[in-house]
């Protein structure tokens, strides 16, 4: 079970998307997690062959724990007693490489969730299994599995498509059987079915696809009463209480540590009203009300936070965004805040200091600038996933993935690697009316970025009076990693390149 | 298309954006954005569904029409 997300201790295994004996790439989606905060895509770290799955669907398992076992394709066939040498990697031994030196140095006195999983990967892959729900013999890697058979084919087994282009189907209702592959072979690529989703879509709201996660309802078998058959909240409860046997529940959270409640990460951004009247929602938005507030006191307990803060001159940028969407298709129109994420990630670039995690006793740069969005979700909380990468993008592509990221945050259909990779974090609030945010920063990154909204000012230049549109720019930055200084340098930077939007 | 079926349309895809609120019970006058909480995302992919499903171009300058329920219903029923 990988920590996706600094905040994670425990997860629960939704649905594996492949079985005993499937050849996987690293990158490929395996699994799905349901953590505090959402369901997650968990991504494979290594490429081989898929050897054996540990944890059975349904289980709640603590960070750390082995979820399935793969013989990585370099490696030989695995000789009885391989597992004593950890070869056949198991999949958690892939969390420290991704999450690099931070992840380790989490694990301080606090630790949170990367804890376990570093431990874990120290040890051989069979030593797994202090969980005790199997016997070590059964899983050891290198055994022969007599009893080795495919699992039962799902009802698209003779088209020729991935198991995760059949997860996509069955989530969007696709019937395979139905679908023109225009992949190698005629194989169904990803593609393909949303296409054929567009066309023909079951449709369920968000809140109706994790309440049937959650209550263990086959959404296929559900009939939708909202619009066009949209399957929906009530529905879906209509269906569990018909009887379908609900999957295992974890046990109730225990009631919120009522200290903890009162640290809200940004402030203001939880201000969507919590959906407490809801039962099934009620124990998510409890429990990651949780997991963001031992995370955020943690941040305050242990990061000794500055602030910078600038107000920038947002003219010359909304009348280029304005002349721009004006020749537009809706789908392609930038929104202001995509500029102000590329002016992040830019600088970001530019002063490379921030962008990155606060190691044992020191800062270690992140690999790439992958810049994590903070996002809130309706029913309250907020979830700050990443976009990889994010200055290598010009804004129209930065705008899609935003749209993209931001509509499967909400969905509940995030993967691990945007979990777990954000090396600078961005609130933008200004959606939410207020002027400026001075945010808390996401351990074990050491900086946080906060925009306001876009607001006209009475403003000099040259001078001259004039009213312009004005955004107020926030820093909130590890003073352990850096000074003042380097924060203004940051700000001045973002402030420089707003100036030069047709360069952005 | 008549004023009451540009409602019905902008109630449908309201439904669909923000499933947790149900437009019925919105005031014609009620501005979408904030009684509905939608940020600048949700409100692109309103527009985007809108002028999808009426076929008309929406320009941004037209964004303020779109600000109520009533005001919405009125620019698309208009020519």
């Amino acid at each position: 079970m990988p920590a996706l997300g600094a905040d994670m201790e425990q997860g629960t295994l939704v649905e594996w998307l492949v079985k005993p004996g499937d050849q996987i790439h690293k990158g490929d989606i395996i699994a799905v997690v349901d953590t505090d905060k959402s369901a997650i895509e968990v991504e494979s770290f290594h490429t081989g062959t898929v050897e054996a799955l540990i944890t059975p669907v349904g289980e709640t398992v603590p960070v750390g724990t082995v979820l399935a076992t793969i013989t990585e394709t370099e490696a030989e066939p695995a000789r009885p007693g391989a597992a004593e040498a950890g070869r056949p990697g198991a999949v958690e031994a892939g969390v420290p490489a991704a999450m690099g030196a931070p992840a380790a140095a989490a694990a301080g006195p606090a630790a949170m969730g990367a804890g376990p999983a570093a431990v874990e990967a120290g040890r051989p892959a069979a030593a797994g299994a202090p969980k005790g729900k199997r016997a070590p013999g059964k899983r050891a890697p290198g055994r022969a599995r007599p009893g080795r058979t495919p699992a039962p084919a799902g009802p698209a087994a003779p088209v020729h498509s991935t198991p995760l282009v059949r997860h996509e189907a069955g989530q969007l209702g696709v019937d395979l059987a139905a679908v023109h592959g225009t992949g190698r072979g005629g194989t169904i690529t990803r593609a393909d079915v949303e296409y054929a989703a567009a066309s023909r879509r079951v449709r369920a709201t968000p809140l109706a696809r994790r309440l049937a996660a959650e209550l263990g309802v086959d959404l296929g078998t559900v009939t939708g009463t909202g619009t066009g058959g949209a399957v929906r909240e009530a529905d879906v409860r209509r269906a569990a209480a018909a009887g379908a046997p609900a999957a295992q529940q974890p046990p109730a959270q225990p009631p919120a540590a009522a200290a903890a409640a009162g640290q809200a990460p940004h402030a203001g951004e939880a201000g969507r009203p919590a959906t407490a009247g809801r039962a099934g929602t009620a124990g998510r938005a409890e429990s990651m009300r949780q997991a963001i507030a031992r995370l955020m006191a943690r941040s305050k307990r242990e990061i000794p936070h500055y602030y910078v803060t600038n107000t920038v001159d947002m003219g010359t940028a909304m009348s280029w965004l304005r002349e721009r969407n004006r020749r537009l298709e809706v789908s392609q129109r930038l929104v202001p805040a995509a500029l102000l994420l590329r002016a992040t990630a830019l600088a970001a670039r530019q002063v490379p200091e921030l962008n990155g995690y606060w190691g044992e006793d020191h800062f270690v740069p992140g690999p790439a600038v992958h810049l994590g969005v903070a996002i809130s979700l309706r029913g309250g909380g907020l979830i700050t996933p990443a976009i990889h990468h994010a200055d290598d993008l010009a804004p129209g592509e930065l705008m899609a993935k935003l749209r993209d990221l931001v509509n499967r945050a909400r969905a509940g259909r995030l993967r691990s690697s945007e979990m777990t990779d954000a090396t600078i974090t961005v609130t933008n609030l200004g959606d939410q009316g207020v002027e400026s945010v001075t945010g808390v920063i996401y351990p074990p990154q050491v900086a946080l970025v906060g925009f306001g909204k876009i607001v006209e000012r009475p403003w000099a230049v040259n001078g001259l009076l004039g009213i312009r549109p004005v955004v107020v720019t926030t820093l909130a930055a590890d003073h352990r990693a850096t000074d003042g200084y380097t924060g203004g340098r940051f700000l001045t930077a973002i402030a420089q390149l707003l100036q030069r939007p047709e360069e952005l | 298309m008549t004023p009451e079926q540009a409602r019905q349309m902008i109630k449908d895809i309201l439904r669909e954006i923000a499933p947790d609120c149900d437009p019925d019970t919105l005031p014609g006058d009620a501005d979408l954005r904030d009684s509905l909480e939608l940020d600048s995302l949700d409100f692109l992919n309103f527009v985007e569904e809108l002028a999808q499903r009426s076929g008309r171009r929406i320009d941004e300058d037209d964004y303020p029409k779109l600000a109520t329920l009533a005001s919405g219903a009125a620019f698309l029923a208009g020519s």
